[in-house]
């Protein structure tokens, strides 16, 4: 009998430990490799490790991640994930779990984060404007409204990207315009309205030396421009007629841009409307190019050292993937890494390639070099990939 | 152009011609189908719960008032000048229609 319960409390305590192991302190390691899978209609994401190509955690309760993003702390410790529901979520990615979560807004589309990491930036639909929040508490430090017109009504924003100087460049859809905010002192800002910018700009990406704005635009064709080290220059139309003279295709999804549309001196560009991907030298702003592609594409994803550029494309071309060789300038290579492809992240050194598949309920990784199969994850309709290396890119 | 052109006369007079299209529902699996791109591929814009996102809010409070027709012709047709696409290349008016009849009553979840 007293045999029995000593088993019993030994077996007790053995159990106890690995408990506290398992949820108690965080595991020593760094984060430099891992990142976040979005689990699109679940609510939930996946943290993994891009070494081991594995899921460490699954974390629940994040609302409505349809069209979720995320971005990180400098330390690469959190991420902070912007629902469709206004949900901004920040996930600790050691200890798998969430750390602080609030609904700052009704309609969002995703955020960015400050250059000395300080300040998160919610970018939203509804109501229209942008809000700013302490990275490590969230409280709520400035609200700036994107009111236009008569100042009654307040657009959409897209397009938002970090800029040196803590400043914040986005776009509002609905008015045509670029805005620039100023947040090194986040309870003052200070806005400069770039107006007549274009008609509808759908998103906006800041190149990676953070230097240059561009908003594409959906209402016509072209991209507007805006130089940071030269403001007082307004903004400037290029590709203003790539699409002359032909009908558009219906758009059944926005193209997306972000800073790794850039590999080496070019800006490679989804044509909206098109099944074509431009090619811009990005020191004259000249198009100097146009690649045909499978769809009208929606990432276009420069690989870290600029020799291949990814593409996905809308609906109903959306079970596949391009791959772009920057030197010979055309496509090299076709893949079908499942039904609708949603979106796509490389290595922080691009030797491999991580793709979901929402309809396949996966994420495919391919090796980048000879587009060998890797590794296949079960994720539920798995959308956004984010990998902690955007934690120290500019325009992230 | 011209081709385009004139599917959407043919379709448009089909429209305001009415009825028909509710004769021939689509079958369960393509029901199933429909269900996925409605949540899935107009939720890029509507949003995923339907409350709206680039798109407005496709919920039967935002479009309770306004006719069928409208919807469908919506769908089917897109509304040029906004990022409205027609998806006519990939929705029969037959299915059109289910979609904005669902639409209206509420949208069914995927299963
Ligand atoms: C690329 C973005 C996009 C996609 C994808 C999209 N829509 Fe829309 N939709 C819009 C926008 C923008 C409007 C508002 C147009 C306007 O300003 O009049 C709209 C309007 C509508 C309306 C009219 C609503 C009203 O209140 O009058 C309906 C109905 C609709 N969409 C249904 C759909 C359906 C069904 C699908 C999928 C088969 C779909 N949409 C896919 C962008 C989109």
């Amino acid at each position: 009998m007293s045999n029995t319960l000593t088993l019993f409390r030994s077996l007790l305590a053995a159990v106890c430990a690995a408990l506290l192991a398992a949820c108690g302190a965080a595991p020593v390691r760094g984060t430099g490799d891992l990142g976040l899978v979005i689990e699109r209609a679940s609510g939930a994401v996946l943290v993994v490790d891009t070494t081991a190509r594995s899921v460490l955690a699954r974390v629940e309760g994040l609302g409505d991640l349809s069209h979720a993003s995320a971005v990180f702390s400098r330390d690469g410790r959190y991420a902070y994930v912007f629902g469709r529901d206004g949900g901004l979520t920040k996930v600790d990615l050691l200890l798998g779990r969430i750390d602080k979560r609030i609904i700052q807004s009704g309609n969002a589309i995703g955020g960015s984060i400050s250059q000395d990491g300080r300040l998160v930036v919610a970018q939203n639909y509804e109501p229209g404007g942008i809000k700013v929040f302490d990275a490590q508490t969230l409280e709520l430090l400035a609200d700036i409204p994107s009111a236009y017109g008569d100042g009654t009504r307040r657009s959409k924003v897209v397009g938002l990207a970090d800029v040196p100087g803590n400043k914040f460049a986005y776009a509002l859809f609905d008015a045509g315009e670029i805005w620039v905010a100023d947040v090194a002192d986040p309870r003052a800002p200070k806005v400069t309205r770039y107006r007549n910018a274009g008609s509808q700009p759908y998103d906006g990406l800041v190149t990676p030396d953070g230097r240059h704005y561009l908003a594409g635009l959906f209402g016509e064709d072209g991209v507007a421009l805006v130089d940071l080290w030269r403001p007082e220059q307004g903004v400037r139309r290029i590709l203003p007629d790539y699409g002359k003279g032909q009908e558009k295709l219906p758009v059944f999804k926005m193209p997306h841009l972000r800073g790794w549309a850039v590999a080496g001196r070019h800006a490679y560009l989804p044509a909206v409307g098109r099944h074509e991907v431009l090619v811009v030298d990005t020191a004259t702003w000249q198009e100097t190019a146009r690649i045909p592609v499978k769809g009208q594409p929606v990432f276009v994803m420069a690989r870290p050292d600029g020799r291949q550029v990814w593409v996905n494309f809308a609906f109903p071309d959306n079970g596949w993937v391009q791959v772009i060789d920057t030197l010979e300038g055309r496509v090299v290579h076709t893949l079908q890494p499942g039904r609708a492809v949603l979106h796509m992240e490389f290595a922080p050194r691009g030797e491999s390639v991580w793709i979901s598949a929402r309809d396949d309920h996966r994420v495919m990784v391919y090796d980048t070099a000879n587009f060998r199969e890797l590794a296949q994850l079960p994720a539920a309709s798995p959308s956004g990939i984010f990998f902690t290396a955007r934690a120290a890119r500019i325009g992230f | 152009m011209l081709p385009s052109r004139r599917l959407a006369v043919t379709l448009l007079a089909a429209i305001l011609a009415g009825g028909a299209a509710a004769d021939t529902q689509p079958g369960a699996a393509r029901q199933r189908e429909l269900v996925r791109l409605v949540r899935q591929d107009c939720g890029s814009c509507h949003g995923l719960t339907l409350k709206g996102g680039l798109g407005p809010a496709l919920l039967p409070g935002a479009l309770r008032d306004k006719p069928l027709e409208a919807l469908r012709y919506t769908i089917l047709l897109g509304r040029p000048g906004t990022a409205m696409p027609a998806w006519k290349t990939i929705l029969s008016e037959a299915e059109a229609d289910w979609i904005a009849r669902r639409l209206v009553e509420g949208f069914p979840e995927e299963r």
